[in-house]
């Protein structure tokens, strides 16, 4: 792209101004039209691919036994006693109505329990609470001790001490339309709300997989309600202050508009769905919208400031500016397609929605921008002294130059010292505490896994060795010392397994002897209790959710205390060794939605690694190629991985928990840092090649010339992320805060590091490279000379 | 109980051959203010598969999951027709190995709990099992005791809906909705075939009134004026999961009596 090229592709511009309005906005309705197929996703599957492993694993679990998506409704009552028939009337009334649910397919609770007894010679199997307002003292005591030290229910649906007690919903959605999520999440909150009025003595929370599905929608649809309006009113309050003009502030608004709704109709149009993650794409695309028109607009009002005409203002402003922009966005669009390597979806679509936008931006820059500029009114006064605006920047240019040699070294201590806290970082992703404290769904579940049971499981399908199979006395003991090793961890809260069911069986059938409690020492015996035992339990209570079709395999469901990614894996791998060393035997395999987000933080990590490496490769490359220059390209290498290794430093000393999305701020946020180097790289060389100047000079002159254009989109992109920041979702907003700190500390080494170090390596004078003195020195009226 | 599913499928009208008048009584009054189409749809139903006394069958269950896993079981059923009240039946087990013997008894009522009793040959012992699941499933499949049961006129209350075909054949479409309280389903549609009053399909709707599952009867065989389906299939809509039974060597008026369907006979059932 010659300038004179751009000249002439400018003059086009201005002439055809008129039909690339039209076309513009013909575009946008187009491309735009797609938004209408965009609905939020309201399934935690969403953020793993078809193909991840522990997603088939836990898929493949659901379809042997039965799916454990739930409502989870914690009570606690006031006065500390459950065990009251008020309480118990309440608890009962609260499990006949939850069968009402939609798409429940089971309901478990205390009331519920389908309690054995030996009655005479028969096995009695009932609910163990049928009539609550019956009970008297000695009958309720009674209850409280099989409840309290019935394995299957202590811990899960009653605490130790019959203070605290829960009614678990299973929920089996046909996955069919996206209101399934709301409709039943609508119907428990207003049967908790029933329920609270009904009984004041009650506190009723809720929690479960299926709460968790409706908070991940719920928490994108607030976020585009809120922060994308507020994000619209920084951008107009800080581009209005910038350009103080009207027309060129509107044409921001439009330009920004026009590839939003443009970006985000495009998505709509490959018929995916939006998440939390996909919904912070709008802020994003707006901030790195706003920094075309910025640099664009700012060159543009300076040249009419300085007396120019407007269409002359305008012609000069896109060939001083095409090729630094044509970069920016470039790489820009490399970093965010980085992101494809995720193996997070949401974020891999996240990527190429703001690249597409940001691409989108571009276009829309070069083209729309300038044509509305040159209809709209432009009312600028010519101004003489209009350049001494610069002096805060002309002063910090010149204080750089002059400490150069302390700066360099405090600027590189500074950036090793912080970079030096990027391993005390842990990979984690606890997917209750993706959600911040104003989301309900996070209060009450650490309300549940403080005083009942977390949400955090992983179920173990462990395999007899033939049909029939898990009547074998041998299997039964497996897995009964599975269970008691598993009880040893001292992160177990809970342990639910069939082999609890079979001894209690074996008692009951033994008149209710405690010394029973036992497994039967013979196949046949055991296979013939559980028919039995199966043929007497009634509608939603039966054994199909732990027992596969060929009663080959039971499911073990272990509940921990909330646990981070490490502390899952570790304990996992843990069990593992056991099962290898002490069961080797048998086939046991492990999955659930903990075991998913535990792995996928590495898995992510890993892959983005690759990504980032890549996108840092081609990026370099294209520097070098821009720049023309091998050594400035590796120059750049510096303040383009510092920042990240700054930002991951300091979240490291103040968090140090990063979860799926920020392990992608390094690889998006590379494109972007990349943006300040390469404005404030070429104009240095520009006053190199062009104008002769030393490396003194030549940063001087690209302070003036650039430094306020830099301070003023970080300024924007920093306030656009902080923004996120705000959200309540826990994936969107350290993603923001680590991103506004890469931002930020990304402009500080472009005007504290980079200089000193051109100044200490770019020291040969340097003969402009091929230099043509026709090609760019040329235009008398440059603005690129500061006046 | 388990007998009963040839009452099932061409609804088994135990009531009253012999005491029909008392039948009858009883559930006209029952259906007066109800749909008389319905009833009377559900009535020729029943009228129709009396009388056959007793029966001798064997059956094959196959059980699948969503997985595409499959297991199969294998019993033989005796059921007795009782006048004016549900069947009585005793199934034994033959395979899987480990339950091989074990037989399980019942007698089914209309409007009350049934009586069961399972005997365990690891126990050599007869077990009475606990009364409130006519709801649960029977051998962990997809079939509910109470969709085996007998399709006695009482347990309903009914509600033509339309005509239609199905395969082929003209049938009626007719709502049940059970009086049992502890019923798992809030109604059934069932589809009628016009010609023979007998079962082609049932779509069962769960407390929630959403459809649960659908059972289809297929391969229908006549023995005399009795028509049998050979298969049932019935499709957990929810669960995808699924049952097949497979029906064969079917015997009618096989000399069986009361003396055969007790627990007696029970321990004696091999």
């Amino acid at each position: 792209m010659t300038q004179s090229l751009v000249v002439r592709y400018a003059k086009g511009v201005l002439r055809f101004r008129w039909l690339i309005i039209t076309a513009s906005i013909m575009g946008v309705i187009l491309a735009g039209a797609g938004g209408k197929n965009l609905a939020f996703t309201d399934d935690y599957r969403a953020f793993f691919a078809k193909e991840n492993p522990q997603l088939e694993a836990f898929e493949a679990m659901q379809n042997t036994y039965d799916k454990s998506d739930n409502i989870l409704f914690v009570l606690t009552p006031k006065d500390g006693k459950v065990f009251t028939p008020q309480t118990l009337s309440s608890v009962q009334w609260l499990t006949e109505q939850a069968w009402q649910t939609p798409y429940s397919t089971r309901v478990d609770s205390i009331t519920n329990y389908q309690h054995t007894e030996a009655i005479e010679d028969d096995l009695n199997v009932a609910d163990l609470i049928s009539e609550p307002n019956a009970l008297n003292m000695a009958q309720l005591q009674k209850i409280k001790k099989i409840a309290t030290e019935e394995p299957l229910l202590v811990q899960r649906l009653i605490n130790t001490d019959g203070s605290i007690t829960a009614v678990n919903i299973t929920i089996q959605l046909p996955g069919k339309t996206l209101t399934e999520v709301p409709e039943a999440a609508i119907f428990a909150r207003d049967l908790a709300k029933q329920l609270k009025a009904q009984d004041p003595n009650l506190e009723v929370r809720l929690t479960g997989l299926l709460m968790m599905n409706a908070s991940f929608a719920e928490a994108a649809q607030k976020d585009m309600a809120t922060l994308i309006p507020l994000m619209f009113l920084v951008v107009i309050v800080v581009v209005g202050v910038l350009l103080r003009s009207f027309s060129a502030t509107l044409s921001t608004f439009l330009l920004i508009i026009f590839s939003i709704v443009a970006a985000m109709g495009i998505f709509g149009w490959q018929g995916l769905k939006l998440t939390p993650p996909t919904a912070s794409a709008p802020i994003i695309i707006l901030t790195m919208a706003v920094a075309d028109a910025v640099h664009l607009l700012v060159t543009f009002l300076w040249n009419m400031r300085n007396g120019e005409t407007k269409h002359n203002a305008l012609i000069e402003s896109l060939r001083v500016n095409m090729m630094p922009i044509f970069l920016t966005s470039a790489t820009t669009i490399l970093g965010f397609l980085s992101m494809n390597f995720s193996e997070v979806p949401p974020l891999a679509d996240l990527g190429n929605i703001v690249a597409v936008g940001v691409l989108l931006a571009f276009v829309f820059s070069i083209s729309f921008l300038p044509a509305l500029v040159a209809v709209l009114p432009i009312r600028i006064k010519a101004q003489t002294n209009f350049s001494q605006k610069n002096t805060a920047l002309n002063k910090l240019g010149q204080l750089v130059i002059h400490k150069r040699k302390p700066l360099l070294w405090v600027m590189l201590a500074v950036s090793i010292f912080f970079t030096a806290f990027v391993p005390k970082n842990e990979i984690n992703d606890e997917f209750v505490k993706y959600f911040d404290e104003s989301v309900p769904f996070r209060v009450d579940s650490d309300y549940a896994a403080k005083h009942l049971i977390s949400a955090y499981t992983i179920e173990y399908s462990f395999n007899a060795q033939d049909d029939g199979g898990i009547a074998e006395p041998a299997y039964l003991q497996a897995v009964s010392n599975f269970v008691a090793h598993l009880k040893t961890y001292p992160e177990v809260s809970h342990v639910n397994t069939f082999s609890d069911t079979m001894k209690r069986l074996n008692k009951s059938m033994h008149g209710d002897d405690p010394s029973q409690y036992m497994l039967p020492d013979s196949r046949e015996l055991a296979a013939q209790y559980l028919l039995l035992y199966e043929m007497s339990l009634p509608y939603g209570l039966d054994l199909n959710n732990q027992i596969d079709v060929n009663k080959s395999a039971t499911r073990i469901t272990m509940t921990t205390k909330n646990l981070s990614s490490n502390q899952v894996l570790m304990l996992e791998q843990s069990i593992e060794k056991w099962l290898n060393s002490h069961v080797p035997d048998y086939k046991v395999m492990a999955a659930s939605p903990t075991l998913m987000f535990a792995h996928i933080g590495v898995r992510n990590s890993h892959s983005l690694l690759g990504g980032t490496t890549i996108a840092l490769i081609f990026i370099s490359f294209i520097l070098m190629a821009a720049l023309r220059s091998i050594k400035i390209g590796l120059i750049s290498l510096i303040p383009n991985l510092i920042p990240a290794g700054i930002a991951f430093g300091i979240w490291g000393m103040v968090n140090g928990q990063v979860g799926m999305s920020v392990s992608v701020v390094a690889g998006m946020t590379l494109g972007i840092v990349v943006d300040d180097t390469v404005h404030f790289l070429s104009k240095y060389l520009r006053a190199r090649r062009e104008k002769g100047l030393d490396a003194q000079q030549a940063t001087l002159y690209a302070f003036n010339q650039v430094g306020q254009a830099l301070v003023v989109t970080t300024l924007v992109l920093v306030a656009g992320f902080m923004i996120l920041v705000l959200s309540s979702f826990k994936l969107n907003s350290d993603m923001g805060l680590v991103t506004a700190i890469t931002i930020a500390a990304a402009l500080i080494i472009d005007f504290l590091l980079l200089p000193p170090l051109l100044m200490a390596l770019d020291k040969k004078p340097l003969k402009a490279v091929g230099k043509p003195p026709a090609q760019a020195i040329s235009t008398p009226n440059s603005a690129v000379e500061p006046a | 109980m388990l007998l009963k599913y040839s009452a099932f499928l061409t609804a088994t009208l135990l009531c009253l051959a012999s005491s029909l008048s008392f039948a009858g009584a009883q559930v006209v009054s029952d259906s007066a203010n109800k749909d008389s189409k319905g009833f009377t749809i559900a009535k020729e139903v029943q009228d129709r598969d009396s009388g056959w006394g007793d029966s001798h069958a064997k059956m094959e269950m196959i059980l699948s999951n969503k997985q595409g896993q499959s297991s199969r079981r294998t019993m033989e059923l005796k059921t007795l027709e009782v006048a004016g009240d549900g069947d009585k039946s005793l199934t034994v087990f033959h395979t899987p190995r480990d339950v091989q013997g074990t037989a399980f008894l019942s007698y089914s009522h209309a409007l009350e709990a049934d009586e069961q009793w399972l005997y365990l040959p690891a126990l050599k012992r007869v077990k009475r099992i606990s009364s409130a699941n006519k709801s649960g499933p029977f051998l962990g499949s997809e079939f509910s005791f109470e969709d085996l049961s007998s399709f006695e006129v009482e347990k309903y209350t009914y509600e033509f809906i339309r005509e239609d075909t199905l395969a082929g054949n003209r049938v009626f479409v007719v709502q049940y909705t059970p009086k049992y309280s502890h019923s798992g389903y809030t109604h059934l549609e069932v589809w009628i075939d016009q010609k023979e009053y007998l079962f082609r399909k049932i779509e069962f709707y769960d407390r929630k009134a959403s459809h649960l599952k659908t059972l289809e009867f297929n391969e229908y065989k006549a023995f005399g004026k009795y028509w049998r389906a050979m298969e049932y299939k019935v499709s957990n809509h929810q669960t995808g999961k699924s049952t097949i039974l497979n029906w064969q060597d079917y015997a009618f008026k096989t000399g069986l009596n009361d003396a055969d369907f007790n627990k007696n006979a029970l321990k004696r059932a091999r």
